[in-house]
């Protein structure tokens, strides 16, 4: 027979098959759906970040830190400004915001903008001419959730620390900023100049200060925006740069070549370098300062979402897989259904191959449509995911049709769906002419052999085929391994538990029982059943299902703030030395008694015995964590622990008489610490090691005697290291107060006269926060539900599949059943005991497995503990065992439908 | 014992209705050993699925013991059949997925009256009684076609119905086999005295039958009394 004949016979064969084999097929539509949504957006977003990447950084090129810049830095940029190159700067604040008609405050994200910013794109508001007034007046622009908040309105006074200004407009969109961020907290855009006049900015006040370069018109490209940022680099963040030219010289270029490189790159800074003082600028400055381009901006970000899309595609892959099992069930089907049509073919001569080859070309035109049907649902997903996310994403996402997902997901669908179908319909090659002589059962009639060499190598086909897709999915082979083996764990554990159910339904069945429990249970191991099957299908969706939930129900426990995790509910910090006692008793006159009072002296660490952190640094064979070695410390000193934390090893101090006799018997003695377990590792410390630290200016010696655990959860000033009062009593600190107060009048009154009176303080109401952290909750909480919606709906027809599977067997059972004489109530009895044991068995290995899989989602990636969501996951459970009953009833209806007459005629 | 009448059953076809029995009236009386015979698509299938309760007369009557089936739901012509009515099928119609005693068991379970150890004791007795004393756990296709007919037969007497009925019993087995299903009907009929209704092409099976309808495109064309019961 030719090829066009195989076809032809195919199209015309298929006719009275092709909406079931359609719908076998449509299994693997919600995986592409998956794929195709996911890739495309991902696309889009990456493609958004190329187009918009310099409006995202507002400029070419910024230097970011957290202390003010030293006199050097600024003589830089007036140099750079000589040279064309223009300078904006950007500093960050948190800030108390009191109105002044209605005396309400709020804590505000404070952003303090010079003249030019941003360089590129705008920052749109309303009224839209507000933007020009800022430089020019004393106004301020704010998010429209802040005048809610404050109950005020445009052109009302508002009051940043010694300040007064007038509202001049609201915010719209930001570059650079997701639009969640105003739901954190809101924005208040105000110029620079007005810093001073604030008084903000005091002693340990925490800010980010930030500076955004614009390169002059022709010179505007990126290799000399790398070029410039390479070379302030070297200036003004050493450590960077010597890390990026020690992988620079793994690539292995010649020594000559990298100084003609530098000199390139200095060439850009020359006339800048020749005014600035250079000498002042090799020194280490008071904070790292990071020198970030558009195209980091760019790869940062493009990085992230492609995380996330890997993520994801998890999802999308399991989709798919589960998708590929409903096939295998569907065409299960479909073969037994066409046992009589091959019979008769083979009797008019068909060979077993022709065979194979009409009902190969069938599925795969059927896969075809699966994939482009989920492929068409995927583009429409992808319209609707900015919906869903686009208030995390701190850009416009232009959403387009992209041709490359869609010919991945077409491909790796129609793969997908041919390899699955093909391990059922290679049994068609077996079947017997004789079948159309004397019909055994579907199950006699398609004999299934283990050593087929075929089948052998279809299996191992599938199981490349796997691996290769997850591999190529995760980036890796090896997380492409990891990813097949969970998977293939998860299939073989299912695989156990259906079996062992099996054994079991042999086992457990007694006579004393009801007769539709007694046949319900038996149909579990008879021949023909479906156990298998279903388990595999409903246990991969409830093991996807509740790994989601308990993974997203542990995090979100995590950052959900109840009273127990904190002792108060209204929190000061950036409490100055001489202003505690006055705060205090402001506090004390409306009648609360602050609950603590927690000190805050900001340090660096020196030297771990003897060894300076430049030394460490360079010592990589340690692995210190860089990050413990040079960030600024905000630590505590005190006699007690708190019930946040627990000691791991070593003792805490001694009681203070104690340690004050022994350094009066040894003034060199260094001082206590006990250091978080976290960080001691990172830094790769232990118990006796001396640590120095630089105390603004001052050394202080110290030993490490204790390790412990803190709950960083609980909303309270929690710290990495405590040191002993005594090492710490008489340095420069600020203060945190928590205090407890019932009432929401008392709250604003505090809250407004601390405010009059100590501008700089900022104060936080933890019912506000627990509010705001509620309706970011709920956001990602509608991100998630999608998520688990979307699993949920690729379980169903994969089960449908699963269940068709057995289905042409239960109608007739159930029809003859009913001809013997069963009322449809005994029928349906029967079903329920058989749909509902599979659905509790398929949902509680699915649980089992969610908890584990969610337990090492939780330990090993989030580095989390694990407190699962026990009763909303039987929840889960229980829908998914409706659900299976629901589809088992569904499937089986023509059972009802059909009269006993007419089954018969079938027969 | 049972009586048809004026029964009428068809189909739509089309636009058009199809009309496969046409006033069909007869009386069987208990014990009886009747026959119905005629060509192919004569209407003797569905002859048998109306008198049985399996199917719903366009028109006309099935009384059934004194019960008339037109009156009962699906659900209590079921508990009807389940009581009263024993069958058997040319193709056997076992479940794939029960043994043969678990296949005999079913009648008796599904009415609950006997325990489940008393319908097994009866299931066994019954396919001894058909000479499977030794196949009691095979499951159908693991028994030859005369055997499962055996099954079916003895399936279709352990509820010890008031009527049986059977579709080209003999249809799907040889001769001989054919032959020893028949000799069983007759001997289970004379010891059960239940109403036997066969439906036959085998005209010398008919012929040892006590009485014969004959059909012909859907009306009874001749009704003949060969020997009384």
């Amino acid at each position: 027979m030719t090829v066009q004949g195989l076809l032809r016979l195919a199209w015309k064969e298929s006719r009275t098959a092709r909406r079931r084999l359609a719908l076998y097929m449509s299994s693997i539509a919600l995986g592409v759906t998956a794929l195709v949504a996911i890739d495309s957006f991902a696309d889009n977003v990456t493609g958004s970040i190329r187009e918009q990447s310099r409006t995202l950084l507002g400029g070419d090129l910024a230097l970011e830190t957290r202390a003010a810049y030293p006199a050097s830095v600024d003589s830089l940029l007036d140099s750079l400004g000589r040279t064309g190159i223009k300078s904006a700067r950007v500093t960050n604040l948190a800030s108390m915001a009191l109105a002044d008609g209605t005396g309400g405050t709020r804590l505000v994200q404070m952003r303090a903008v010079t003249n030019g910013y941003p360089f590129y794109g705008s920052i749109e508001t309303q009224p839209l001419e507000a933007w020009a007034r800022l430089q020019n007046e004393a106004v301020v622009l704010v998010d429209a959730s802040l005048l809610t908040a404050l109950d005020t309105r445009v052109g009302d006074s508002l009051k940043l620390g010694d300040k007064k200004f007038q509202i001049a407009g609201t915010l719209g969109n930001v570059p650079g900023d997701a639009a969640i961020t105003s739901v954190i907290g809101p924005r208040v855009y105000v110029a620079y100049k007005w810093l001073p006049a604030m008084g903000l900015l005091r002693f340990g006040s925490r800010a980010d200060y930030d500076v955004v370069l614009q390169l002059p018109p022709n010179k505007a490209g990126t290799s000399e925006a790398a070029a410039l940022a390479k070379s302030l680099r070297r200036r003004l963040d050493p450590r960077s740069a010597e890390r990026e030219e020690r992988e620079a010289r793994q690539g292995q270029p010649s020594r000559a070549q990298a100084q003609a490189d530098q000199a390139e790159e200095d060439s850009v800074l020359s006339a800048a370098i020749k005014t600035a003082d250079s000498s002042q600028l090799t020194k280490t400055p008071v904070a790292r300062i990071r020198v970030r381009t558009v195209q980091e901006t760019e790869r940062d970000l493009t990085e992230t979402v492609s995380r996330l899309a890997n993520f994801l595609s998890i999802i999308g892959l399991v989709a798919l897989l589960l998708g590929g099992i409903g096939v295998a069930s569907g065409v299960n089907a479909f073969v037994a259904a066409k046992i009589d049509t091959v019979a008769m073919l083979r009797c008019l001569g068909a060979t077993s191959r022709q065979v194979l080859a009409l009902y190969v070309i069938q599925a795969a035109a059927m896969g075809l449509v699966g994939a482009t049907a989920g492929a068409a649902l995927g583009v429409l997903v992808q319209y609707g995911f900015p919906k869903i996310v686009g208030d995390f994403l701190p850009l416009d996402v232009r959403v387009a049709v992209e041709v490359r997902p869609l010919l991945i997901g077409l491909t790796t669908g129609v793969w997908v769906s041919l390899v699955f179908a093909m391990r059922p319909l290679l049994a068609l090659r077996r079947i017997s002419p004789l079948q159309a002589l004397r019909r055994n059962t579907d199950s006699a009639a398609v004999p299934r052999q283990w050593n087929d060499p075929l089948r052998i190598v279809v299996d191992l086909l599938l199981v490349a085929s796997i691996v290769a897709i997850t591999a190529i999915r995760m980036g890796t082979l090896r997380q492409g391994l990891w990813v097949s083996a969970a998977i293939a764990g998860a299939g073989i554990i299912l695989y156990v538990a259906a079996s062992l159910l099996i054994a079991l339904a042999k086992r457990i069945v007694r006579p004393s029982w009801a007769f539709a429990l007694r046949q319900g249970i038996a149909n579990l191991h008879r021949p023909a059943n479906q156990t298998r099957a279903v388990t595999l299908a409903l246990g991969f969706g409830a093991f996807l299902l509740s790994t989601v939930f308990l993974v997203q129900s542990n995090q979100l426990k995590r950052i959900q703030l109840t009273e127990s995790t904190s002792p108060g509910n209204l929190l000061f910090y950036d409490v100055q030395d001489n202003q505690a006692a006055p705060l205090d008793s402001l506090i004390r006159s409306n009648g609360i008694v602050a609950r603590q009072q927690t000190a805050i002296i900001t340090m660096r660490l020196q030297s771990i015995n003897g060894r300076t952190t430049q030394q460490l640094q360079t010592d990589t064979a340690a692995h210190r964590a860089g990050w413990s070695l040079r960030r600024e410390y905000r630590s505590t000193y005190r006699d007690s622990m708190m019930t946040s934390e627990k000691l791991t090893a070593g003792s805490w101090f001694a009681d203070s008489a104690t340690r004050a006799s022994s350094r009066n018997a040894n003034p060199e003695l260094p001082y206590a610490i006990s250091m978080e377990e976290g960080l001691a590792k990172d830094m790769k410390v232990s118990l006796n090691d001396t640590l120095v630290w630089n105390v603004q200016g001052v050394e202080v010696r110290t030993v490490l005697t204790s390790l412990r655990t803190v709950n960083w959860a609980r909303f309270e000033p929690n710290f990495f290291v405590v040191f002993e009062p005594a090492a710490l009593r008489h340095a420069p600190q600020q203060f945190v107060f928590v205090a407890n107060v019932s009432s929401a009048a008392t709250i604003a009154v505090i809250q407004r006269d601390a405010v009059r009176r100590f501008p700089n303080v900022s104060s936080l109401d933890l019912t506000l926060v627990r509010n705001t952290i509620g309706s970011i909750v709920s956001r990602v909480t509608l991100a998630v539900r999608f998520l688990g919606a979307f699993a949920l709906a690729m379980g169903i027809p994969v089960l449908f599949s699963a269940v068709a599977a057995t289905r042409r067997a239960r109608i007739r059972e159930g029809v003859l059943l009913r001809t013997l004489g069963a009322s449809r109530a005994q029928v349906a009895r029967i079903l329920l005991a058989e749909y509902g044991a599979l659905g509790a068995l398929g949902a509680l290995t699915g649980m089992v497995l969610a908890l584990g899989g969610a337990w090492g989602l939780t330990h090993f990636v989030f580095k989390d503990t694990f407190d699962p969501a026990i009763l909303p996951t039987f929840a889960i459970a229980g829908g998914m065992l409706l659900l299976t009953m629901l589809i088992g009833f569904i499937t089986s209806r023509d059972v009802y439908r059909e009269t006993p007459m007419a089954a018969i005629r079938e027969s | 014992m049972l009586v048809a009448q004026d029964l009428t059953k068809d189909y739509p076809s089309g636009a058009q209705r199809l009309t496969v029995l046409r006033d069909v009236n007869f009386e069987i009386p208990q014990g009886a050993f009747v026959s119905i015979v005629g060509p192919s698509g004569s209407g003797k299938t569905t002859l048998l699925g109306l008198l049985a309760g399996l199917d719903t007369p366009s028109r006309g009557t099935v009384t059934l013991d004194g019960t008339d089936l037109g009156r009962l739901d699906e659900d209590q012509r079921a508990a009807l059949r389940g009581e009263k009515v024993g069958f058997v099928f040319q193709s056997f119609q076992l479940i794939p997925t029960l043994t043969a005693i678990e296949n005999v068991q079913v009648p008796l379970e599904l009415r609950g009256l006997v325990s489940v150890s008393q319908a097994a004791a009866q299931s066994r007795e019954l396919l001894t009684r058909v000479g499977l004393g030794d196949r009691l756990h095979h499951f159908p296709q693991q028994l030859s076609g005369g055997e499962q007919q055996r099954v079916a037969l003895a399936r279709a007497f352990v509820n010890t119905p008031r009527i049986l009925f059977a579709d080209e019993p003999t249809g799907n087995l040889d001769e001989t086999t054919g032959a020893n299903i028949v000799q069983l009907m007759e001997a289970l009929n004379r010891e059960s005295g239940c109403t036997v209704v066969l439906v036959t092409h085998d005209s010398a099976l008919a012929a040892r039958t006590q009485r014969t309808i004959r059909l012909r495109d859907g009306a009874v064309v001749e009704d003949v009394h060969h020997r009384e019961a």
